[in-house]
């Protein structure tokens, strides 16, 4: 064949080479057919078999796991999420109580703060008032006391000034005329 | 085949190329020369056994650790069976998934052939058409025999389209009958057409890479096609399985 090939010159021999190549189809040689045939089925049954007993029972399985776990998964998931918020409310609520219990805390203390402070004021006042009437009391004798005082002094000083002028002074005399001067 | 690389270079240089793209189609014996028997080890039986190693590699290793999240080679695994699993609920309905083993068996067969056959110097079995045909062959007799077993001559509405006028109908049937018979025949060489076809272009490109002129374009169209093929690969095994869902549904529910 191969110096048949190099001996060809001319293109209308190279062209009847391609097609008597070509025309030799291996597929149309009925000759192979029976041993092709024979090794398909053989093949076909093979991997029937490795199939149906052994891949795709496996793989069903596999599947059928997969989607068992998924829907296993999604309810846990579910469930979980429940229970968070229930968690959420439970915490809300302890929130909202512990505020309100702040609140009444705070109110009764301020209402007890207030009361403690009426209570202080209300014994300041009385005290105020006792020291004031009481201070009050001392001026007005220290006021009479200053007035008797003054009496005194003024009599003394008018005897006094009468004896120096040279005459006698009557001690009744003079009082009364002190307390008429005093008077006013 | 070693005395072709001497002529092929020389041929580039008087301008005559020598292709050999179906030469890769070949079926032979693994030892010796001997003529192929039925039982004969061929290169058929090589990759057929590759086919199987990679159908228990990703369906069987890959999840061995069946884990509740899976790794990467467990998630191909559950990926395919998804695929398949969802394709024929969907297209052949409820009471198809009891087929579903069979349906994953030719998808996983296809498929795992049809991405080996792209390696180097391998063979794709599924670029045979006596391959092809004994899986649409499976497909059709066991979707007929399935639709008569299942509703008696009442299979048989499947071809009686009583939407249509009636004149039409047996017209309609006419035509259902032959496009049912025909059905087999365009599963089958559609993806043996569509894996030879890639192939064989590839290996056409690769004659061209000899000459040096061409040799950049040659090799960037290798790797563009070689991009496709592996799309096609995919899609080969797509459209058979799902080719062989609708037929399926057609069996289970010949009603219009």
């Amino acid at each position: 064949m191969a110096t048949n090939t190099t001996e060809a010159t001319s293109h209308a021999a190279d062209a009847a080479q391609v097609v008597e190549e070509s025309a030799g189809m291996p597929q149309l040689d009925f000759s192979s057919w029976g041993n092709q045939i024979f090794w398909l089925v053989v093949t076909l049954v093979v991997i029937y078999l490795v199939l149906s007993r052994v891949a795709l029972p496996r793989i069903a399985a596999v599947l059928a796991d997969r989607q068992g776990t998924i829907t296993n998964d999604i309810a846990t998931a579910e469930e979980l999420k429940k229970k968070a918020g229930e968690a959420e409310e439970a915490y809300n609520k302890a929130l909202a109580d512990a505020r309100a219990e702040a609140q009444r805390i705070v109110a009764e203390t301020k209402a007890e703060m207030a009361e403690e402070l009426a209570e202080a004021t209300r014994h300041a006042d009385v005290q105020i008032s006792a020291k004031a009437a009481e201070s009050e009391k001392a001026i007005s004798e220290i006021r009479a006391g200053a007035l008797e005082a003054v009496k005194t002094v003024a009599a003394d000083t008018a005897a006094e000034i009468v004896a120096a002028l040279g005459s006698k002074a009557d001690a009744d005399v003079v009082n009364a005329a002190v307390e008429t001067e005093l008077k006013g | 085949m070693a005395s072709e690389a001497p002529s092929e270079a020389h041929g580039a240089e008087d301008g005559g190329l020598v292709f050999h793209p179906m030469d890769q189609f070949i079926v032979k014996p693994l030892f010796g020369d001997s003529e192929i028997g039925v039982f004969t080890i061929t290169n058929v039986t090589l990759w057929m056994g590759l086919a199987i190693l990679a159908v228990i590699g990703i369906m069987v290793l890959g999840t061995r650790k069946r884990a509740i999240v899976p790794g990467r080679g467990q998630s191909i695994a559950e990926l395919a069976y998804g695929f398949i699993y969802k394709m024929v609920e969907d297209v052949a309905g409820k009471d198809g998934v009891k087929y579903f083993p069979y349906i994953m068996t030719l998808f996983m067969f296809i498929v795992c052939a049809n991405f080996l056959g792209l390696l180097p110097m391998a063979f794709t079995t599924t670029s045979h058409i006596a391959v092809t045909a004994i899986l649409a062959m499976a497909v059709f007799l066991t979707v007929t025999i399935l639709g008569f077993a299942l509703h008696g001559f009442g299979f048989l509405k499947l071809f009686w389209i009583s939407a249509a006028p009636l004149p039409l109908r047996p017209i309609l049937a006419l035509i259902e009958v032959i496009s049912y018979f025909v059905r087999p025949v365009s599963h089958s060489i559609r993806l043996a057409g569509n894996m030879m076809a890639g192939h064989a272009v590839i290996k056409v490109f690769a004659a061209f890479a000899a000459v040096t002129v061409i040799s950049p374009f040659s090799i960037v169209a290798i790797t563009a096609i070689y991009a496709l093929e592996t799309l096609v690969s995919f899609i080969q095994a797509y459209v058979f399985a799902i080719l062989t869902c609708v037929y399926l549904k057609d069996a289970l529910h010949p009603h219009h």
